[in-house]
């Protein structure tokens, strides 16, 4: 019985084997120190790959980005600061490598507009709401009518 | 008045997303622009002994055309490439980029060979200098040896004709 089952799961290994390669997107690398190794897995988690664009540094398996998680790693062993990537990267592909894009003139619609929408769509909600609370009180006359129409449906359910 | 509104904001919301919709987002600006181009001095394809910089055309105007044989668009490309050197207007520069030479060579055996120079980038750190992430790409230098104009993706007829051709005039007086 134990034989039938390993033989029906055999299948698994060749599997396995497959499948293996395609969680190899990271490198191993040996850093300098830990304070570099933290840096590089900051940077490429930052930093965007511009042939696949939503994905970033880390997560992409194209060219482009081992070559240029290969750059953060050997500036970073030569001792360049985080900054001096981040400048290196921008320098060359412009804002648009940062996930995080700076504060900017062209990049303040980018920050603040989802706060201004907030607080936009918050006021049209308040001045509605408030708005629905003092309703007036109907007129005599509609309150009168409504009652009779009322009176002659209970009349001719009875 | 009060039905208005929601009609006004639809008209804005869709003008913003249709006006979206014509540009492409796989072409990202380059801050090389008006910047000098990036130096580099490269082994060229055909004579490895014999190399290519980028300041050896200082004070002309040139095209830097980075292609691959790998690369499926620059095949599509190549006749306007072709078209374009065929001119005689300006050097047309190809950056051989993460290409096997000899697979270079054999590209431009068989679709021919229409730059003045190849200059071989193996590793793409040339590309990485250049701000290239999709090939093809190309790159119009002016006399000043600054990066004037990038285009992204393959050159057809009409961006041969509309685009790159009245620049490379404009440049060159």
């Amino acid at each position: 019985m134990i034989t039938g089952i390993s033989l029906r799961l055999l299948w698994l290994i060749p599997a396995v084997l497959l499948a293996l390669p395609a969680q190899a997107a990271i490198e191993a690398l040996e850093f300098n120190s830990p304070q570099v190794e933290e840096d590089y897995y900051t940077l490429i988690d930052e930093l965007r790959c511009l042939v696949c664009q939503n994905q970033n540094l880390k997560d992409s398996n194209a060219d482009l980005a081992k070559d240029l998680r290969h750059q953060t790693y050997q500036m970073l062993q030569q001792g360049k600061s985080k900054q001096d990537v981040i400048d290196y990267m921008v320098a060359r592909y412009g804002d648009f490598v940062l996930y995080r894009p700076p504060l900017k003139n062209n990049t303040l619609l980018l920050w603040i507009g989802p706060f201004v929408l907030l607080l936009l769509v918050l006021f049209l909600v308040i001045r509605r709401i408030r708005r629905n609370r003092s309703v007036e009180p109907p007129e005599p006359e509609t309150l009168e009518q409504a009652r009779h129409l009322l009176n002659d449906d209970e009349q001719k359910t009875t | 008045m009060r039905f208005l509104l929601p009609v006004v904001i639809f008209a804005l919301l869709a003008g913003l997303l249709g006006w979206g919709l014509t540009r492409d987002p796989k072409e990202v600006p380059s801050p090389l622009i008006g910047k000098p181009a990036p130096a580099f001095t490269a082994p060229t394809l055909f004579d490895p002994q014999k190399t290519f910089s980028a300041s050896d055309y200082l004070g002309k105007v040139w095209v830097l055309n980075v292609w691959a044989s790998w690369c499926v668009a620059c095949r599509a490309e190549h006749q306007y490439v072709t078209q374009l050197a065929r001119m005689q207007l300006v050097p047309v520069v190809g950056l051989d980029y993460k290409d096997k030479p000899a697979d270079g060579r054999a590209w431009l055996g068989e679709l021919g060979n229409p730059y003045t120079v190849i200059p071989t980038d193996e590793k793409g750190r040339i590309g990485i200098d250049w701000g290239v992430y999709g090939v093809p790409e190309t790159f119009l230098i002016d006399k000043q040896g600054m990066i004037a104009y990038k285009h992204i993706g393959p050159i057809n007829a009409d961006s041969l004709r509309d685009i790159i051709v009245p620049k490379l005039k404009e440049l060159m007086q």
